[in-house]
């Protein structure tokens, strides 16, 4: 099961290395991990895609819970939330269909005479479905930056 | 008032002293001369110089067990700090309070393979509840006084704080000012238990007709072993220790099962099989107690207290979890037995402590070998520890190294007080034995101190007899030579067909008691039976020497009872030739 789990941490030097050495340390996956400082800067916000049971899920959150460093930690998955990834892919001029891509709702954002930048956003299942169609178009360059989230309530991940 | 003036070094002792420190164990090195110039120039703390430094946090680590105040280290950068690690994870393994100051290359030279330089924050990062690498000589206090907080609060562990040498430059020198409090936006460990839990776990202890109180390391960090006996006496419950657990709960007391688990006994291991309430405090479900845990106590409902909530429901489902601390939360079910006492049913329990009673007269060790002359003309490795809990009356601290002889200890001493019993059992740090037994002899300068080992575990740190020479240590050390790694050479015995694949160097072992002599101590050797009592009792007369005791014991002794791999707690081998299914 995938699950999506962010959590804020102290903008600080070791940080980042405590919560993804957790991961291997403890023998969890890490899908995808995106990671920022917030509009509070002494605060970075994280936002991990990972899998395990309910059990794990659990497990994962008590660990990233212990670290000193972790201010707070949401599972996003444990309500409603809105999840989008950014894919951005590079297509020769004479390789691609911009019909296609505008049906798959993607978005110029550069273009010369010889190549085309990419832009999609989605759900990382809904990029994966793009990049399937995307096959016959031999995309020359894909690249994802993993999801990120955010909750569909009024639980809000801030301290 | 203007504040004094004082450089990185001078504060970082300040502030050891303003956290009670009064003793540091540690070796010096390049980057962490300046502290060493700094130790000098004090009167507070005294520095005790150890000769590897695993030792020096094995010591501190003793120090903190026995205790119960944090314990320090200081090491140099590089070999200093990487021979520090298995210290280190030894303490993290046991949830213990460490400190250790490791020593840094200078800010700018990080970075750049200097001499000496190893990323101590990235090595130790995996088994450390926290680190700080300084950053400003300026933050010195307000990182000791955090690092203090975070070491002995909540779930207690190690911390390391690496110091660049620059920072602790004498030259440069700013206020010092000690922060009073401390205050981490992400670290509040919770106290007390949740109310509602407490209450639903009430309701299950008074409803159990067959309870076992099954309790860890955490009740003996916590200082909760009066709390844990009370409720026990309130309930008329049995109970079963940890190895990390040992000494919470009256070891010589009627309602005590002896230890559990691995080479827990007949009786702890039967109850916790088949009862009907589990009652775990301050301890973690792990491998070494639960063995299959898809067989683990299956008709028991499980009340789990515990200070870290990542421990509950990480390996058993648990009924009732309980987060907070094991005195705290065992005040309050007392507290809510007191309201409901009229519920409290004796009677009910009778035919389960009669079942128990079973068990125990069934199975369980024998408690008075020492008089029987052992049959193959070798002394049993059992009779020498109750040789020595003869001498000692039980009230000595016993440390222990790592293998047969710790499992023959904690299974033949008992431990009627908490902090008594100090061993590594989470990592199983051979060598850990003798610096740790210079810890708590520092800590308890006036009482018997014992390391049990054997000459495989105590050959790890052998080197300490020399700090103890310096220091005057007179710890007594109980050597049980088999002249064999016995625990590896059991399994070896009982799993790969009597193959004993590099567990033997008989020809090769050192004369004991010469090698104690030579570093100025004493050295007795015992062969026979019959002279055991009698050079145990020579060992701690000797008050203010360290007597090194070498026991030849029998090395075709295995450790029993012992859960069978993969099985459930009830299936054992109680012999070589008995097995319970």
């Amino acid at each position: 099961m995938k699950r999506t789990v962010a959590l804020l941490m102290e903008n600080q030097p070791g940080a980042l290395s405590r919560v993804v050495g957790l991961f291997s340390q403890r023998g969890y996956n890490i899908e995808s991990l995106i990671v920022a400082a917030t509009e509070d800067s002494s605060l970075s916000r994280l936002t991990m895609t990972t899998t395990g049971d309910q059990k794990v899920i659990e497990q994962i959150t008590k660990q990233l819970n212990k670290l000193i460093d972790v201010v707070k930690v949401l599972d996003l998955g444990e309500s409603d939330y809105v999840e989008r990834e950014l894919l951005l892919v590079k297509f020769l001029h004479e390789s691609v269909n911009k019909e296609v891509i505008k049906e798959l709702n993607g978005e110029i954002v550069f273009e010369n005479n010889e190549l085309l930048n990419i832009q999609f956003v989605g759900t990382s299942k809904e990029l994966d479905q793009v990049l399937k169609d995307l096959e016959s178009s031999n995309p020359l360059e894909i690249v994802r930056t993993g999801a990120s989230g955010i909750s569909s309530n009024l639980k809000t991940l801030t301290i | 008032m203007s504040k004094e003036q004082i450089s990185g070094a001078d504060a970082l002792m300040r502030s050891l002293h303003e956290e009670g420190v009064d003793i540091v164990f540690g070796y010096p090195g390049g980057a962490a001369l300046h502290i060493y110039d700094a130790i000098f120039n004090q009167q507070h703390i005294e520095h005790i110089l150890v000769r590897h430094e695993q030792g020096a946090v094995h010591a501190a680590d003793g120090y903190a067990r026995s205790s119960g105040k944090p314990g320090v280290a200081i090491v140099t950068s590089g070999p200093g700090a990487t021979n520090a690690i298995t210290g280190l994870a030894t303490a993290f393994m046991d949830s213990t309070p460490v400190v250790v100051i490791s020593g840094q290359v200078k800010s700018n030279l990080i970075g750049t393979d200097s001499f000496q330089e190893t990323d101590m924050i990235g090595i130790s990062r995996p088994i450390v509840k926290h680190s700080f690498l300084v950053q400003r000589a300026e933050d010195i206090p307000s990182i000791i006084k955090k690092a203090f907080h975070i070491a002995t609060t909540g779930r207690p562990g190690p911390v390391v704080i690496d110091v660049p040498k620059d920072l602790t430059d004498p030259e440069y020198k700013f206020d010092f000012d000690y922060p009073k409090g401390v205050d981490i936006r992400s670290y509040k460990p919770a106290k007390e238990g949740h109310s509602g839990q407490i209450k639903r776990a009430v309701k299950l202890l008074l409803e159990a007709k067959k309870p076992v109180i099954y309790s860890g390391g955490g009740v003996i960090q916590d200082n909760a072993s009066s709390e844990l006996t009370k409720l026990a006496t309130l309930l008329d419950f049995p109970v079963t220790n940890t190895l990390m657990g040992l000494g919470a709960y009256p070891g010589t007391d009627q309602k005590f099962l002896g230890m559990l688990g691995m080479h827990g006994t007949y009786e702890a291991n039967m109850a916790m099989h088949n009862c009907d309430l589990i009652l775990a405090v301050g301890a973690r479900f792990d491998d070494r107690i639960t063995n299959n845990p898809d067989k683990f106590s299956l008709s028991a409902k499980k009340i789990h207290i515990d200070i870290d909530p990542a421990s509950l429901s990480k390996i058993i489902d648990i009924d009732v979890p309980v987060v907070g601390s094991a005195k705290e939360c065992l005040d309050q079910i007392i507290e809510e037995l007191g309201v409901q006492s009229h519920k409290i049913d004796h009677d009910k329990l009778k035919p389960w402590h009669e079942e128990i009673s079973a068990w125990k007269e069934a199975h369980g060790l024998n408690h008075k070998l020492l008089d029987q002359k052992p049959t193959g003309g070798k002394i049993l490795p059992q009779q020498v520890i109750q040789s020595l809990y003869k001498e000692t009356k039980g009230e000595a601290f016993i440390t222990s190294d790592v293998g047969q002889h710790q499992m023959f200890a904690a299974q033949y001493y008992f431990f009627d007080k908490p902090r008594r019993w100090i061993n590594s059992g989470g990592l199983g740090t051979m060598g850990f034995g003798l610096p740790a037994a210079m810890g708590v002899q520092f800590a308890f300068p006036e009482s018997d101190v014992a390391c049990v080992t054997g000459e495989g575990s105590i050959q790890m740190c052998i080197q300490e007899l020399s700090t103890c020479l310096q220091y005057g240590l007179p710890i007594k050390i109980i050597n049980l030579n088999n002249a064999a790694l016995g625990m590896v050479k059991q399994w070896q015995d009982m799993n790969y067909g009597g193959r004993h694949s590099s567990s033997t160097y008989e020809d090769s072992l050192p004369d004991f008691v010469a090698l104690a002599e030579s570093y100025g101590h004493v050295g007795i050797k015992v062969k026979k039976h019959e002279d055991l009592e009698s050079a145990m009792k020579e060992c701690f007369a000797l008050k203010d020497k360290l007597v090194f005791l070498d026991v030849d014991v029998d090395p075709n002794e295995h450790v029993y009872p012992m859960l069978e791999a993969g099985m459930s707690m009830e299936d054992m081998h109680l012999s070589k030739e008995i097995k319970t299914w």
